[in-house]
Order: structure tokens, then sequence, then C-alpha cells
């Protein structure tokens, strides 16, 4: 067990068997995201009172998922590399920024495209959207927090810190929903109790949240391997990488 | 399949542009959080590479 921990915190390792492990998850994941895709958009059935415009549902929904999730990943991060100075830590909270701030500008954007059919506007300061906009920011926020110092160690330690902040919005976002009145609807997939949504439209759904969630795992890996190259750029085992070619 | 012709499924009951841009701005913004990471490693192995090779040639 700690040597998995061990290795786990060992950059080398990590740049090798992400590599390895890309090889197969990448692929698939594209090919479990093409599925998902033309299922939901070609396969199920329309909403009864949305119509078609609901399949903006198999990416929206999985995308505002992996945002949230992915916050969570940045700031355990954040707390283990503010507590136990761990480089590989550090280095998964930087990558982690950019992702998610990616996938949270998709879940605002299809979300504003869904809205204007269903419910005949773009945006709202509805709560469930501005949180969600507040996350946007924060995700930017630590990007440029880090790009702002010169000295990186700071930079961490400051990035650190706003992202365990910042994770006082995660529940808000959660609970925006039930309360305030929100334009928002409450959660369709309920954990306890039966969700309100059709199982064939439930089962491509979940399909599409399990392959944004490899699509995130894929993401992590590959910053990461930026991450790791650029801070350890002057070590033996780079220079050994670089001179045998990348792999 | 729910829609029996190719304009079927484009028009989408008139909800066809919200629903293929909504797709289109995420398969755009997904192939970037893949594209730009792999090229950026390859372009900082490469520099390492060059800076390697200077260092041989000195």
């Amino acid at each position: 067990m700690w040597s998995i921990f061990h290795k786990l915190g060992s950059p080398p390792w990590l740049y090798k068997i992400s590599g390895s492990i890309l090889r197969w998850l990448l692929p698939i994941t594209v090919a479990a995201l093409a599925i998902g895709v033309a299922w939901g958009l070609l396969f199920t059935a329309p909403d009864f009172r949305q119509g078609n415009s609901y399949r903006i549902i198999y990416i929206h929904v999985p995308a505002a998922v992996v945002a949230l999730a992915g916050y969570y990943i940045m700031a355990l991060a954040g707390a283990v590399s503010l507590i136990w100075k761990m480089k590989i830590a550090d280095i998964a909270m930087k990558a982690c920024a950019p992702i998610g701030a990616a996938f949270t500008f998709v879940a605002l954007v299809t979300g504003a495209i869904w809205g204007k059919p269903t419910w005949g506007t773009w945006w709202v300061w509805d709560a469930r959207i501005t949180s969600m906009l507040v996350l946007l920011f924060l995700y930017l926020g630590v990007v440029a927090l880090y790009e702002a110092f010169d000295n990186k160690e700071a930079a961490s330690k400051a990035c650190a810190v706003l992202s365990l902040v910042g994770m006082v919005n995660i529940p808000i976002i959660y609970k925006s929903v039930d309360w305030w009145y929100s334009l928002h609807q409450p959660a369709s997939i309920k954990m306890t109790g039966g969700s309100s949504i059709d199982t064939s439209m439930l089962y491509p759904l979940f399909w599409m949240i399990a392959s944004f969630y490899a699509l995130f795992a894929c993401c992590m890996m590959l910053y990461m391997r930026v991450e790791i190259l650029q801070t350890q750029g002057k070590t033996g085992w780079v220079k050994r990488l670089a001179s045998q070619g990348s792999s | 399949m729910y829609f029996d012709s190719l304009s079927g499924a484009l028009q989408m009951g008139g909800h066809g542009g919200f629903v293929w841009s909504a797709y289109l701005i995420t398969v755009v913004v997904v192939s970037c959080l893949i594209i730009l990471p792999k090229r950026k490693e390859k372009q900082i192995i490469l520099a390492l590479q060059g800076a390697l090779n200077r260092q041989h040639r000195d």
C-alpha cells in the first residue's frame, strides 16, 4: 500500500506509467464519447415537453458533474501540497485548473444554449448558474494566480489556499436548486429514491458521465506530464528521456 | 435510429441549431484539452533535445 503512495510521489514513475495508460485509455475514451454522443443525439426519443433540445443533457450534465469533481481533486491536491509539500500534489493541483475551467465553460455554454429554447433566455442570474460562474472564476483564478508569482513555491501555496477557500462554493452549487427558487430544475438523478428520468434516457446519460470521468482522467495525465517535464527539465531522467526521443 | 432522414436529424424539429451548436462547441473544447498538452509535451522534449545537442557541440 505505502509503496504505491511512494511511487505516486515519484515524477519519473508517474510520467512513465501515465504514458502507458494513455496509450489505451485515450482511444477507448474517445470511442466511448463517440458512442455516447451518437446514442444521445440519434437513438433516444425526444422529451415529451422539451422536444429535441433536451439532448443537450448528454453533454451539459456530464460536463457539470466532472467540473465539480475536478474541484474536489484540485482542493484535495492543494491540501496535500500545503501539508506534506508533495511535488506531485502540486503538479496535480496545477493540472486540474485549466481542465476544470474548460469543463465548467462547457457546462455554462451548453446550459445557455439549452436555456434559450426551454426558458426563452440565454442567461439568468439564477443561484445555480451564478455559482457555476463563480466556479469558472475560481478555476481561472488559480491559473492566473500561479502565473502571477515568479517564486513558484509561493505560487503553489497561494493557489492551494485559494482552492481550499473556494470549496465553500461547492455545497452552494449542489444545494442552490433546493435553497433558492430557481429556474434551473432540481436534480433528476437521485442516489436515494427514484430518479425522475426515464431509463431509456438515463442509460446514455450514465454512459456519458462515465466517459467524461475517463476524459477528465486522460486530460489530468496529459497536463500532469507537461507539468512534470516543465518542473523536472533539469533533472537527469528528463535529459535521458529527451536524448532517447519522446516516448 | 430515431430520425428517419438526415435533414430530420439536422433540424431536430426546430431545435437542431441549438443542439448541434452545443455539441460542436463541446467537441472543439475537448479536442483542445487533448491536443494542446500533447503539442506542448512534444515542444518541451524538442527544446530539451535542441539544448542537449548544442551542449554536445560546444
